[in-house]
């Protein structure tokens, strides 16, 4: 037994040891290489950072599972809308002519551009499922630009780390990291199913981000802001939904 | 004492299993430390994860089969209960509040520590050999009448053997068994497959589970799996003793008081 027990002893000792510095070690490295996100703090950081370093570690460049066109959901639905403001109304009745999308932060060349704009650049679809935190999803094709190709054309600073967007719905506004805003499959969304993209589903802008959950992918979208860090968009958390108490990522 | 050198020297098992090779100086626990503790935190996240996944459940109380399904499509079957979303037809005339900010929040957090607790759980199960030696049914126990006597015997409210407070019976080995290895597995795998990031690295955990929505049912149902046994794993504890079995998971003895006869 005592022999044992000291083998015990020795063993959890160094299992305690390489625990606490392999935390401290993780921790540094996580910060170094942005595996941290900005909703780390409280109760749930925890959970929420184990769950955003590991995807990125494991689903950096992986691709939104896409379907072939006969799986399209007949009927998608386009979930709860705030009610339309007078500005968006105003808008919609000029056939969304005078919507314009400006892109400001760390770019070379600030601009603006309007749906005509966006659609002048060769239009990228994919297949994919929406999926709602609630536990519903459907299956639509997604019609636009993707996002890489607009910050391309506005020239990113090399130490750009995320890029936010906002919408005219008041108070909602969201923001992605590199990772997310550089993949191949992250839209600026302008139509739907070979259609234009309806309003009750964002149009006639909306964010689409197949690796995220539905309330990631904002609707509405007038402005996006590249920059090295989520601490002065309003509380820091990186979106208004984390603030309300909804995960900043939502690759989970 | 001066035996105990002699008989760890002769002792003739190269693996840790020598503790039980000297039960004459000090009885090996009734459960290990590493089974004590992993179980306490198993438990807790267990109940973490049982409250939020229902807050999750009632945003959306329908079940699907397959890749979609939405209010606008059919589903397999809906939960008669209200909903914390307005847009989900319910039949009652009012909207729970919703919870899903730090349920989720919650459900991921407590899923990570089960998961990390698990896995430290069996990867020492298998070092230790737990599985093999507590968990694995004796030879004798591998048959339809043993099974159905250890069966039986709880049905008749008997009080199990004073064996069984240091064993398990074949019936309980299989369950634990089950639970771990079947149903702890599946749970995670079909709640891994909802994970939109997870499915991008390992698209076939979700094609392999049927889609999406088969996916949340299968979790769903597994969980029902777990809570059933739950109920019936306390409710055994209480019938061979509820103090003297949840004091041997906590201090590892087994209590003297077990015997109420």
């Amino acid at each position: 037994m005592i022999n044992l027990s000291r083998r015990k002893l020795i063993v959890s000792g160094l299992v305690a040891t390489a625990g606490a510095s392999g935390l401290a070690v993780a921790a540094r490295l996580a910060q170094k290489y942005g595996l941290v996100p900005p909703d780390h703090g409280g109760i749930y950081g925890f959970g929420e950072t184990l769950t955003y370093a590991s995807q990125r570690l494991l689903t950096r460049h992986s691709l939104a599972r896409e379907f072939p066109r006969n799986r399209i959901s007949p009927r998608p639905f386009p979930n709860e809308l705030a009610p339309l403001t007078e500005d968006f109304k105003r808008l919609q009745a000029g056939g969304f002519a005078d919507w314009r999308l400006s892109v400001d932060g760390m770019v070379h060349q600030p601009a603006s551009f309007s749906i005509a704009d966006l659609k002048s650049h060769p239009p990228r679809s994919h297949i994919t499922e929406l999926a709602c935190e609630e536990g519903w999803s459907y299956i639509a094709e997604w019609i636009g630009v993707p996002l890489s190709h607009v910050l391309h054309l506005v020239g990113v600073h090399p130490q750009a780390r995320y890029v936010v967007y906002v919408s005219t719905e008041p108070d909602t506004w969201d923001s992605i990291d590199m990772a997310d805003a550089l993949h191949p499959q992250t839209f600026l969304c302008y139509g739907m199913n070979g259609n234009e993209l309806p309003v009750a589903h964002g149009g006639p802008l909306r964010m689409r981000l197949p690796r995220q959950i539905g309330y990631k992918n904002i609707k509405f979208i007038n402005r996006l802001t590249v920059t090295d860090s989520l601490k002065q968009f309003g509380k820091g958390l990186g979106s208004a939904a984390a603030e309300a108490g909804y995960a900043w990522y939502t690759g989970i | 004492m001066a035996t105990l050198g002699s008989a760890q020297l002769s002792a003739e098992a190269p693996l840790p299993s020598a503790a039980s090779s000297v039960p004459a100086t000090k009885p090996a626990p009734r459960h290990s430390a590493l089974v004590r503790v992993t179980h306490w935190i198993t438990t807790l996240c267990f109940f973490a994860l049982l409250v939020t996944g229902i807050e999750i459940l009632i945003s959306h109380p329908r079940f699907y089969w397959g890749e979609t399904g939405t209010v606008l499509t059919a589903p397999l079957f809906q939960l008669p209960i209200p909903s914390s979303r307005k847009l989900v037809p319910t039949g009652y005339g009012y909207v729970l509040p919703d919870q899903n900010g730090w349920s989720r929040a919650l459900h991921f957090e407590a899923a990570w520590m089960a998961v990390l607790t698990g896995l430290l759980y069996v990867i020492s199960g298998l070092l230790t050999r737990h599985f093999r030696k507590d968990l694995v049914p004796s030879k004798a126990d591998r048959s339809w009448r043993a099974l159905l006597t250890s069966f039986a015997k709880p049905l008749r409210f008997e009080r199990p053997s004073a064996a069984e407070a240091s064993s398990y019976n074949g019936l309980q080995r299989l369950t634990y068994l089950l639970v771990i290895f079947v149903l702890f597995p599946l749970v995670i795998w079909s709640g891994l497959a909802m994970s939109l990031g997870f499915a991008s690295a390992f698209p076939w955990s979700v094609t392999l589970l049927g889609g999406r929505q088969s996916a949340r049912t299968i979790h769903f149902f597994v969980s029902l799996a777990l809570v059933l046994f739950l109920f019936v794993h306390v409710l055994m504890v209480c019938l061979a003793g509820f103090w003297s079995r949840t004091g041997a998971m906590i201090t590892g003895r087994i209590g003297t008081l077990k015997e109420h006869t």
